[in-house]
């Protein structure tokens, strides 16, 4: 975040007082006012200050306040100190939820970077038909992920699966695979959604990042006698990887925090054994009503989310310095 | 020579091929399983079915229902008019705070900018329990209200952010020479910069229309009368009645709800693309 030169602007209307032009008449009233730079910021930044702070800060506070709390639906509760976290931590369906959560973000984000790394080399080629691949790469990205993930889970049917069908038709299975009707099977499902639906995201930005290496360097490279496999690792790897860093921090923000996919594929079944951080928080406090508890859990993410953005911060400012 | 095009295939062709087929199979699967009729739909896996992936006998019965027996047409209307509004607020604040950001010198410029890229990575699932809580107090709940003033919190920092980006790209002395020539301060931003901005602004009213249509947890959360839900939310929630599922209606709805934004996106893939590969940078 580079700093306005300071007075820059500023001098210029010092300037523009000392010229003789016939047309330098000041604007007066509130308008002069504007001139201000400290007066125009804050007003320019005060409706989205006074939406955030309603809508963001002040969640946020409440939610501690709830999660230290003993509400629930109709009763405004009292409180009650670390009690719900103290329950959650003995609670064995968080613990479950809490790994899981780290698995699936785990997992999600290797296979997201590999593809996606992988999808931006193919289409930084020249070949036939490059900008309709191209685009139509960021469907699952773009679509709503409920409604695709509804595709899947319909993919996924116990009993109608079109894998299934077509394992066993080609004579890879003899029986069906029980892709969520078994705990650790549902969990590589979700992983494998969340991977198709993120990885067009890492596979567009890295090869935006790909576009700006300039050819020459891999001339040079190759001319140096370097292949491509360490073309890749001593040329485009260490120019991508700003981009890479940035791209994989939103990712694992979005995929530990994510909700909306496990809450449609599985519901956090079978038996409880697929729930992340934010269905189970779900679970408690909206389906069974229970606030405090609810926001205790969902803030068993902050931790983690806090340190991620710290990482990115730090690492935005050492670019910045470097 | 031979060798070359024996490689070109192992390297290129087929994992590129590959990709295609893996990232459109979905889409296409909702496309047949929308059209198929239920006899077919329903048949063990093992089934020898002579046209898995096609259908000799395409029906439109799923789509008639899903339009005339269930509020699909309000839902799709809720959500582009909440995913409208909540984007031009969204953008008039963004536009104004970028601004401000990326051209004024003042105290607190910086923890300004660096607050609002925190909020930009605060996820919707980290508060929805408070959030459930003001709506109710706010007298907002089971309104469109309820998600055009909530969705702007993730939609501003990322339209700020963008827009940041952008003006920081645009020379300094075009403002300059428009104040030397009379304008005011403000004259200079809404004149001379923010036109120049157009396709920056597209970018982001993009980007946040598909993220707004997007959304999934606080219209769950927030809206509850069927007639005022969105796409998404009415897709999950009203369309699986009991414990039954209605594959070619809710696939019928997964194929339309998806279609708005599919087209907006076609229109602006460049915008699109830049607002993608903008949000991420600085």
């Amino acid at each position: 975040m580079a700093k306005p030169i300071a007075g820059g602007a500023g001098s210029v209307a010092g300037v523009e007082v000392a010229l003789p032009r016939p047309r330098t008449t000041r604007p007066r009233g509130w308008s002069q006012l504007l001139e201000s730079e400290r007066l125009l910021a804050s007003l320019l930044l005060a409706p989205t200050i006074l939406l955030l702070g309603v809508f963001i800060a002040y969640p946020f506070l409440m939610g501690i306040w709830l999660s230290l709390s003993s509400t629930s639906v109709g009763n405004p509760g009292v409180f009650v100190g670390l009690k719900n976290f103290a329950k959650a931590w003995d609670d064995s369906i968080f613990h479950v939820a809490f790994r899981n959560t780290f698995f699936y973000t785990f997992w999600a984000t290797i296979f997201k970077l590999i593809l996606g790394m992988w999808l931006a080399l193919l289409l930084n080629r020249n070949f036939r038909g490059k900008r309709i691949v191209r685009a139509s790469m960021l469907l699952p990205f773009i679509i709503p992920t409920v409604l695709s993930t509804f595709a899947w889970r319909w993919m996924f049917d116990p009993t109608f699966s079109v894998l299934n069908w077509a394992l066993y038709q080609s004579g890879f299975i003899v029986t069906k695979l029980p892709f969520l009707s078994d705990g650790t099977w549902a969990m590589w499902c979700a992983i494998v959604v969340n991977t198709w639906r993120g990885m067009p995201f890492f596979a567009i930005t890295l090869l935006a990042g790909l576009q700006t290496i300039s050819p020459d360097l891999h001339e040079a490279a190759s001319l140096d006698g370097a292949n491509g496999w360490r073309r890749f690792w001593n040329v485009t790897w260490p120019l991508l990887r700003p981009v890479t860093v940035v791209v994989v921090v939103f990712s694992v923000i979005q995929t530990f925090a994510d909700f909306q996919l496990i809450y449609v594929l599985t519901g956090g079944g079978p038996a409880n054994s697929t729930h992340l951080v934010a269905t189970y928080a779900y679970q408690l406090g909206v389906n069974s009503g229970l606030l405090g508890e609810g926001a205790a859990v969902s803030l068993f993410m902050f931790p983690v989310l806090l340190a991620v953005v710290w990482i990115q911060l730090r690492y935005l400012r050492r670019l910045e310095g470097a | 020579m031979v060798e070359q095009t024996w490689k070109k295939w192992i390297y290129f062709y087929i994992p590129l091929t590959v990709f295609v087929i893996g990232t459109l199979f979905p889409f296409y699967w909702m496309l047949i399983t929308a059209i198929r009729p239920d006899e077919e739909l329903y048949r063990s896996w093992r089934a020898v079915n002579n046209a898995p992936f096609w259908t000799l006998h395409p029906t439109l019965s799923h789509v008639q229902d899903l339009l005339a027996k269930t509020s699909f047409p309000r839902w799709l209307w809720n959500t582009f008019f909440i995913a409208v509004v909540s984007t031009t607020i969204s953008l008039a604040c963004g536009l104004l705070a970028g601004y401000a950001l990326a051209r004024l010198n003042f105290p607190l410029a910086g923890f300004l900018g660096t607050s609002i890229f925190v909020t930009y990575l605060v996820p919707p699932t980290l508060l929805f329990i408070p959030l459930a809580d003001i709506i109710r107090n706010f007298r907002l709940g089971n309104t469109p209200w309820a998600l055009i003033l909530t969705y702007p919190t993730f939609l501003i920092p990322f339209c700020t952010w963008l827009l940041m980006g952008y003006f920081k790209t645009i020379p300094k002395e075009l403002e300059e020479c428009a104040r030397i020539d009379g304008a005011t301060r403000f004259g200079a931003m809404a004149r001379i910069i923010f036109p120049i901005a157009v396709p920056g602004i597209l970018s982001a009213g993009i980007f946040a229309f598909t993220l707004s249509w997007n959304e999934f947890i606080y219209a769950l959360v927030f809206l509850s009368s069927p007639e005022r839900k969105t796409v998404p939310v009415g897709v999950v929630s009203e369309l699986i009645r009991g414990d039954i599922y209605f594959w070619g209606q809710l696939m019928a709805g997964a194929l339309l709800g998806s279609v708005p934004v599919a087209l907006v996106y076609s229109f602006f893939v460049e915008y699109y693309v830049a607002g993608l590969t903008g949000s991420v940078k600085g």
